[in-house]
């Protein structure tokens, strides 16, 4: 390639040809019904420029930062279930998980005066418990997970009435706690942590294409990993610069500017999520499970162990989200994690592209599609729409991702690329 | 010996040495609930030879493949690696032995890449994360020491490959750990003529590299073609172990279909010990 790019005949051919031949890969790859972010980037860019010119203050910098609030706890309520998504199962019970969990820690704090990080341990440690509960249930006696977490669902609702003693509501008053969702990052923080995780995303995607062209392997060209890299820094260059605007009506009295905190915890959670899913042995071992268990079995996995394990994580990642959803809400009450919260995940999960069918799904896939779930609540909030017609188009929006996923099944299947 | 299958005149006299079967079944029974599907099965399997296993539909061989790879629990019996009895109760265990199989029904992960099928369960890692490079450059050369050139690129889904592309990436799969038993389910019922050529080359060089290899057919050319041994079990019963020198294909059919080889004059003793007197561990 370098030799090519040196001789006089066509440079421009011999430098492009690989980029062109890579697109042409991707192409076939999006006919073959393998469409991986596309639809979720699309619906969200739809969305934004449609909010954008029929409600001006969507564009705010204010509202920016509320997106993020907003749909922060459903999007990591979604990875989650993503893990359980992979292997082919499904938790309806997450949602009120993510409430009792909460509640656990709220009554701990509030009546018991327990300091926050022994009440978020807590209520971390009950959604392993109720994560293993269920995973030993599907698994070991083999019922349906639709089933365990259907009655899991009604379970919890009650347990969550219970802790929060019928009708009452248990307030958050912890600073700490509050100020995950509703507090921000210092604006020079802001730039460092986004500097950090740019850097950071350029040099294992440097290192990898050089590694793999060094030893011989095929790679996507450095162009196009320029590129990705490129399309990131900008993306988070634009999101630090407006969420680092001045957005308080009277910033005399008190400034209101920077990246609210959960951007950083959302993130973590991404990077962490991605690289348990797709670069260890365990997360492909949850793909293996989703895409033919007793291939898996054969191959010497501990089927019971992964498939308990899915929903370990996913009712771990549930209370985390329903700690999220506490400190914007400043409380807790018998509906937390309800209504709602369990539908938006999941269909946050499946617009961003995991499968409903199993074997597919990555933890992006939770943050795209929770930023296209809390794009329609954010935009038709602000358009004054009522919550019924929010419903009922967030339910078609999920209906939609839902067909495009089994559609694109039926492509792949087709033509043999899965 | 007869000049028909030069291969096994030479292994036979390698049995000879005293050494003993690389891997020996006595008396396995294998029940599903009220259905006896194995009856005091024997087997013996010896290093650098292809043994056919061959018998009706139902009579039982894909079962006793899964009781030596760890897949079903044995009711009753001995399981010997190398004149050592062991106990294979997993998937895992059979590999840590070095028994590979390559599965009737493949049981490869169609979501999942040709690497990532070849390593599943037993992935190269660094520092807990997935070792991908050498992972792909190892798939690759197992592959290519096939002579498999038909795979575009090892990262291609399974899913996108034909009937003969998976089948060879399930036996680079079996092949990739130098392993000393290979054990082929059917490998051939779904290929095309040129495919069932190349699998059935793969078999024999498999075995003149020193492994054990045991090929289940219902086709008597492939059988007579490639195995230096033909095992026959009819309704659950091991009922010859024969030099394929010594037989006929219409002994072979009468054995499978009757259960009896009336015309047989010798190596019908199931456990072969008659035939080959001096392959008895010492
Ligand atoms: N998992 C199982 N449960 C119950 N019966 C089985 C199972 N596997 C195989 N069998 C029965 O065992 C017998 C032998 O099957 P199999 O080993 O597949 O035969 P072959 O491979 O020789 O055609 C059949 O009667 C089949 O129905
Ligand atoms: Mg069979």
């Amino acid at each position: 390639m370098t030799t090519g790019a040196l001789s006089r005949t066509g440079w421009r051919e011999s430098a492009l040809a690989p980029v062109a031949d890579h697109f042409r890969q991707y192409v076939g790859r999006l006919r073959g019904g393998d469409m991986g972010v596309l639809p979720a980037l699309l619906g969200l860019t739809v969305l934004c420029t449609a909010f954008a010119i029929m409600r001006p203050r969507f564009l705010t910098s204010g509202n920016f930062a509320n997106l993020f609030n907003q749909g922060a706890a459903v999007t990591i309520i979604a990875m989650g279930l993503i893990f359980v998504l992979v292997i082919g199962e499904i938790d309806l019970s997450a949602g009120f998980a993510s409430g009792v969990c909460a509640a656990v820690a709220a009554v701990l704090m509030d009546r018991h005066g327990t300091p926050w990080y022994l009440a978020v341990g807590a209520a971390l440690l009950t959604g392993v418990v109720i994560g293993l509960a269920i995973g030993l249930l599907v698994a070991k006696l083999d019922i349906p997970s639709f089933v365990v977490t259907l009655g899991a669902f009604l379970a919890f609702q009650g347990v969550l009435l219970k802790i929060v003693r019928d009708g009452e509501n248990v307030s958050v008053h912890d600073s700490t706690i509050l100020a995950i969702a509703g507090k921000n990052v210092t604006p020079w923080l802001g730039w460092l942590l986004a500097a950090v995780a740019v850097g950071g995303y350029a040099a294992i995607q440097f290192t990898r294409t050089l590694n793999r062209s060094r030893r011989g392997l095929a790679t996507a060209p450095m162009a196009v990993t320029a590129l990705r890299v490129g399309a990131l820094a900008v993306l988070v260059g634009a999101g630090v610069y407006a969420l680092n605007l001045e957005r308080s009506r009277n910033a005399a009295v008190a400034s209101l500017r920077g990246v609210p905190i959960v951007v950083p915890i959302v993130v973590v959670l991404l990077v962490a999520g991605t690289f348990l899913l797709r670069r260890t042995a365990f997360g492909l071992s949850l793909y293996a499970v989703g895409g033919n268990r007793e291939a898996a079995r054969r191959a010497g996995i501990d089927v019971d162990r992964v498939r308990i394990s899915a929903f370990v994580i996913c009712s771990g990642l549930a209370a985390v989200g329903g700690i999220v959803a506490a400190s914007r809400a400043n409380s807790v009450d018998p509906n937390s994690g309800g209504s709602n919260v369990l539908l938006y995940a999941v269909g946050a999960a499946v617009i961003g592209g995991t499968s409903l069918f199993g074997g597919k799904g990555r933890v992006v896939d939770a943050v795209l599609g929770g930023a296209v779930v809390a794009v329609i609540d954010n935009g038709m909030g602000l358009m004054g729409y009522s919550s019924g017609v929010k419903y009922i188009v967030t339910g078609s929006v999920l209906l939609l991702a839902a067909g495009v996923d089994a559609l694109s099944r039926k492509r792949a299947e087709a033509s043999g690329l899965r | 010996m007869s000049p028909a299958s030069p291969t096994s005149e030479g292994y036979a006299q390698s049995d000879r040495t005293g050494a003993p079967p690389v891997l020996e079944l006595r008396g396995v029974n294998k029940s599903f609930g009220p259905v006896h599907v194995l009856r005091d099965v024997d087997l013996t399997i010896r290093a650098g030879e292809v043994t056919a296993l061959v018998g009706d539909n139902g009579a039982g061989k894909s079962t006793l493949v899964k009781c030596i790879g760890g897949i079903h629990p044995t009711d009753s019996g001995s399981y010997l690696f190398e004149g050592e009895p062991v106990k294979v109760d997993s998937p895992r265990a059979a590999a840590e032995l070095g028994v590979e199989i390559v599965y009737q029904d493949l049981a490869l992960c169609d979501n999942l890449d040709i690497v990532q099928n070849m390593f599943l369960g037993r992935e190269a890692t660094r520092h807990m994360m997935l070792d991908e490079i050498t992972m792909e450059q190892l798939a690759a050369e197992t592959l290519a020491s096939l002579s498999v050139r038909t795979v575009a690129s090892v990262r291609q889904r399974v899913a996108s490959l034909s009937g003969g592309q998976r089948q060879t990436v399930a036996i680079a799969k079996a092949v990739l750990w130098n392993s000393k038993v290979v054990i082929l389910d059917e490998p051939t019922a779904a290929l095309g003529v040129a495919q069932t050529a190349q699998v059935l080359e793969l078999v024999r060089r498999l075995a003149d590299k020193g492994l054990a290899v045991v090929l289940i057919s219902h086709n008597m050319n492939d059988v007579f073609a490639v195995a230096d041994r033909i095992a026959v079990l009819y309704l659950g019963r091991m009922t010859a172990q024969v030099s394929t020198s010594d037989v006929t294909h219409s002994q072979v059919v009468e054995l499978i279909t009757t259960g009896r080889g009336r015309t047989l004059r010798r190596g019908t003793d199931p456990s072969d010990r008659s035939t080959q007197p001096n392959g008895e561990p010492a």
